[in-house]
């Protein structure tokens, strides 16, 4: 029956782009447990250095590191972490918005910028928009390692050394739960002094080789670990992203396949109608 | 009998937690041993073995690409690096992220590639010390 051969044609497609998406679904909730696994492991580091910068700012308040202090802004600095693909809703645009807002505050006040860009999404966008992209990283995978970020972030940590940034922001989405993402930016450089981290009781270590030395490794790992932890953090947003996208696209494929099946059932039988009344009116001429 | 609390963690996730009665590790200005009661120290670690001795005498091998090492009266934690680090190879990671900022072409750096290579051999050799030590413990 030659009766709606579009429809099942559109109908067949529908199903298949309906299948891929709800396999993409799967993977991305299977791939998002594992995010949050690295997610969870990368804690105790952080926590720890954290512990261990506190300590030594205590026992050594007349050194004071660069990194710890505040200076008059002239130009800043921004890593903004992004996904490397697409297909994970809002995710990046409502990012790219908000480093956006954030980025239009500091011109207003005569505030140059300078950004760094992790992941390919944030490079195409930056390219569109314009920017001063000075460091540049894509395809870290699904586990990236801290190696494959020391480039980017000692291009930053480098132009705050010689004065060329006087602040250092990270953009990057964090995972509040399966269902929300919430665009952050955070700032890294001049280390915040956290007020909640004083300590009960306090020593003075042994040092060796000297502090200065020590606590200049221990913030440059500081900022990395605390970059890295953005780019897992932004890897579980992702996956989770992904998959309520990919289940928003596989129900609405279904949606839009029940409703072309009506419309194919019902141009079916208006052809068998047409055809029966035709017959009959034959018939009766007969 | 006395232990402490040891903690070996890299930016990646938790190598080793636990109680521990002594342990040796590759300083920066050499080998040195921690037992209990040990002074408050902070100390850089070179890439090598840390040899972790918990409390029924089993000593267990750990590898650490360079680090951190914070004894503090009751716990002690080492902050472990997750790959070799040298200053030139930073650098050509940052001169690499550059490149990719401008995405121009141009060739490789040789000495660069020197470095890197003179970095992952001691890498290398430190690795394999580890493994000798601790075939050196089946073995026994």
């Amino acid at each position: 029956m030659a009766v709606g051969k579009e429809i099942r044609t559109k109908i067949g497609s529908i199903q298949n782009t309906q299948k891929i998406t709800s396999a993409m679904e799967m993977v991305a909730a299977s791939k998002m447990r594992k995010a949050q696994d690295r997610m969870e492991a990368t804690k105790p580091y952080a926590e720890k250095i954290r512990g261990v910068i506190g300590h030594l700012g205590m026992g050594h308040t007349e050194y004071k590191h660069p990194y710890i202090i505040d200076r008059e802004v002239k130009r800043v600095g921004f890593i903004i972490v992004s996904t490397d693909r697409g297909l994970c809703g809002g995710l990046n645009t409502n990012l790219f918005k908000d480093a956006l807002k954030s980025m239009q505050q500091w011109q207003e006040q005569d505030v140059e910028i300078d950004l760094c860009l992790i992941g390919s999404k944030a490079a195409g966008f930056f390219s569109r928009f314009g920017g001063n992209v000075v460091a540049k990283t894509s395809h870290l995978g699904d586990a990236p390692t801290v190696t494959d970020l020391i480039g980017t972030v000692k291009v930053m940590l480098d132009s705050f050394d010689e004065g060329r940034i006087d602040r250092l922001f990270l953009v990057h989405n964090e995972f509040v739960n399966t269902m929300t993402q919430e665009p952050r930016v955070h700032q890294l450089l001049p280390v915040e002094k956290n007020e909640e981290d004083e300590l009960k009781h306090h020593w003075d270590y042994i040092y060796e080789p000297d502090a200065k030395e020590l606590l200049d490794v221990l913030l440059v790992r500081y900022i990395e670990s605390q970059v890295y932890q953005g780019v897992v953090d932004n890897i579980a947003c992702e996956q989770a992203s992904r998959m309520v996208a990919m289940k928003a696209a596989t129900d609405n494929a279904g949606d839009i396949i029940d409703d072309l099946q009506l419309i194919y059932n019902k141009a079916r039988q208006a052809a068998i109608t047409q055809e029966i009344s035709e017959i009959i009116g034959g018939a009766a001429a007969v | 009998m006395y232990t402490f609390q040891l903690d070996i963690v890299s930016a990646e996730k938790s190598i080793f937690s636990g109680t521990v009665d002594s342990l040796v590790a590759t300083g920066e200005l050499g080998e040195l041993g921690i037992t209990p009661g040990h002074a408050p120290l902070l100390t850089k670690l070179k890439p090598g073995t840390v040899k972790v001795t918990d409390h029924d005498g089993k000593v267990e091998h750990y590898y650490v690409s360079g680090g951190m090492l914070e004894v503090q009266p009751h716990v002690t934690t080492i902050l472990a690096d997750t790959a070799a680090r040298a200053d030139d190879v930073d650098e050509a990671a940052a001169i690499a992220a550059k490149e990719a900022a401008e995405a121009a072409m141009t060739d490789q750096n040789s000495e660069i590639e020197y470095s890197k290579a003179a970095a992952e051999l001691a890498e290398a050799v430190a690795q394999l010390r580890t493994i000798q030590a601790i075939r050196k413990k089946v073995g026994k």
